[in-house]
């Protein structure tokens, strides 16, 4: 008989070694629908940036733990969290990805309405409740919501449970990459512009958020495309020019010392970003006008400090990844054990000239896209991870790469670029996380 | 050719899809004036393509490079080649902008399918060709192909659409 994860978290925990993990994170259909349940919803998610809300009643929709959820602006200012189900027969109250309420929903059904904080505010023919039970149940209560809801200069996070660290201590200083995103504006604001890529892929979630602070793979798996990049433009004479793309291409065929040098730090509960001295986006050319409106809010010291920040990529784990040099971030939302949507999205920093935003939407497109060349050789990787995993002789994952027995336990370590320490501090952080509703019973 | 007949027109984007579904890169991307752009929009009517994000955006250099890169044994996710095939349903001239007096403006309903081993997937759209007529023959100054579905969470699209 198949052995079953459910209800057994000494066997969830046994998947996760100091220095390798299981197969079957990958490819289980059992342990995808437990993550959905238990790992989801007991860590802080991303469901949006506060700029896609500027007026009371404007919502966005969004889905963590395989739960639909309302995001919106409420009529005191504050970002609520409702589930997307209305209090009577369990119907989406809306179904379009964003849009603007008023002061209420109205369920398309039965027209039953609720404030934008889920109150209940009326039902029709309210008299056939009478002398009914339903005051005393749920459905009076209104929408569910969503407690645990937390911004951080306009990133929004959720976490459905009550179980796990709070906001503050879940992130830790990993929150400076965000911060460093939000300095680049001269206003110090962000505002989520130029649309959302949204790419399919046919493999499991943690592919994809580990290779963001995978860096042995780019000079391996980019070479067709970065690599032909830095081919055509290799004979032209130093002083041209380079256009925009060529900049963004080639240093992702920079050499192992390279991605070495840059550096990783992670943080508790899973967060890393790699580029701790310098990444792939540290050379890209001055934008004058940009660099003189950031020197007159910041002066010239604070102006190079937020400038000379150039992370590669910062995992908030579980789902959002961003880039604050690039001004670009990337939500995962996983579908199925083999099936993950990415989402692509760009800021617009506010107060800079518009070639930032037209730099953001490039490097987005090339990187990004579904018709990305970057992004095809990357997704084959993970596809064949996806295949490759169903072999047998060997059912782990190695994490070796500079693994130091030492790094265990440890809530924030710096050490060298190559590290697959972010892996592996990934899932020491999914193991907890996944487990700890299972002994409370949540 | 200073007079081009709808035929010629016609004849043009039929040409040019062939070319793509016959793997013949270079002579398609010959069929571009230097400053034309190839472009798959993000959203339904984006009314352009760099302060918005697109699924393609393309220069004469990125269009090389995408070529280029179909030639390396190491784009990976060329094994198996992918095959491409496009329906076009006959184009129609359609009145352009008046301030481009030397452009004919084409729209051409169509649709786009990749295959590799056993995976198959279609698009569906609306392709629009602006044409001009330089060095006596027919150009594209600018291919726009608007996806019917390109806002949604789309896989991997790995030719030329």
């Amino acid at each position: 008989m198949a052995h079953s994860y459910r209800d057994d978290p000494e066997a969830i925990r046994a998947l996760v070694q100091p220095d390798r993990v299981h197969r079957d994170l990958y490819i289980d259909p059992e342990l995808f629908a437990l993550e959905q349940e238990h790992f989801f919803a007991n860590t802080w998610n991303y469901v949006g940036h506060d700029s896609q809300l500027p007026k009371a009643g404007d919502w966005i929709r969004a889905d963590i733990a395989g739960q639909p959820l309302i995001v919106v602006r409420h009529q005191d200012d504050t970002v609520r969290v409702l589930m997307n189900r209305c209090a009577h027969k369990g119907s989406r109250l809306v179904t379009a990805p964003c849009g603007h309420a008023g002061k209420h929903f109205r369920c398309p059904y039965h027209a039953w309405t609720f404030r934008t904080d889920g109150s209940l505010l009326n039902i029709p023919l309210k008299n056939g409740y009478d002398g009914t039970a339903l005051q005393e149940c749920e459905s009076a209560k209104g929408l569910a919501t969503v407690k645990n809801v937390r911004l951080h200069r306009g990133f929004i996070f959720v976490k459905i449970n009550d179980v796990g660290p709070g906001f503050e201590e879940y992130f830790g200083d990993s929150l400076s990459s965000i911060d460093n995103m939000a300095d680049r504006s001269p206003e110090g604001r962000l505002e989520i512009a130029g649309g959302c890529l949204r790419f399919l892929h046919q493999c499991n979630w943690k592919m994809f958020v580990e290779n963001l602070n995978d860096t042995m793979h780019p000079m391996v798996v980019h070479e067709s495309s970065a690599g032909t990049a830095k081919r055509m433009w290799i004979d032209k004479p130093a002083d041209q020019p380079k256009p925009m793309a060529i900049e963004q291409f080639t240093p992702f065929m920079s050499d192992y010392k390279f991605f070495e040098d840059m550096g990783v730090r992670v943080f508790d509960n899973g967060h890393s970003f790699s580029g701790v001295h310098f990444s792939i986006h540290s050379k890209y050319s001055a934008v004058p006008a940009y660099d003189a409106a950031m020197k007159a809010v910041y002066g010239e010291e604070r102006a190079a400090r937020i400038l000379g920040l150039a992370r590669h990529n910062t995992v908030y784990y579980p789902n959002l990844t961003i880039k604050g040099a690039i001004q670009a971030i990337r939500v995962v939302k996983p579908i199925a054990v083999d099936k993950t949507v990415v989402e692509s999205w760009t800021f617009r920093l506010a107060g800079a000239p518009p070639e930032m935003l037209q730099r953001t939407a490039m490097y987005s497109r090339l990187i990004n896209s579904p018709f990305s060349v970057v992004g095809h050789d990357d997704l084959q990787a993970y596809r064949g991870i996806q295949a490759g995993l169903h072999a047998s002789g060997n059912p782990w994952v190695s994490l070796h790469r500079n693994f130091d027995p030492a790094e265990v336990g440890q809530a924030d370590v710096t050490t060298v670029g190559t590290s697959e320490i972010s892996m592996r501090n990934q899932y020491r952080a999914w193991a907890r996380a996944m487990t700890m509703s299972m002994e409370t019973g949540q | 050719m200073s007079d081009v007949s709808e035929r010629d027109l016609v004849d043009f984007v039929v040409r040019e899809a062939r070319l793509l579904d016959d793997r013949r890169y270079a002579e398609w991307n010959a069929l571009f004036t230097d400053d034309a752009i190839y472009w798959v929009p993000l959203v339904p009517g984006q009314p352009e393509g760099l302060d918005h994000t697109s699924h393609l955006y393309e220069d004469k250099l990125l269009r090389d490079l995408r070529i280029e890169r179909l030639k390396s044994p190491r784009a990976f996710s060329q094994q198996p080649p992918t095959r491409s095939l496009h329906l076009l349903q006959t184009p129609t001239v359609e009145p352009g902008d008046p301030a481009r007096a030397d452009e004919h403006l084409l729209r051409t309903v169509f649709q786009y399918t990749e295959s590799q081993g056993d995976e198959i997937n279609t698009f569906f759209g609306v392709c629009w060709h602006r044409l001009v007529v330089e060095g006596g023959a027919l150009r594209i100054r600018q291919k726009r192909v608007d996806l019917i579905n390109s806002d949604a969470a789309l896989p991997a699209v790995q030719l030329f659409i």
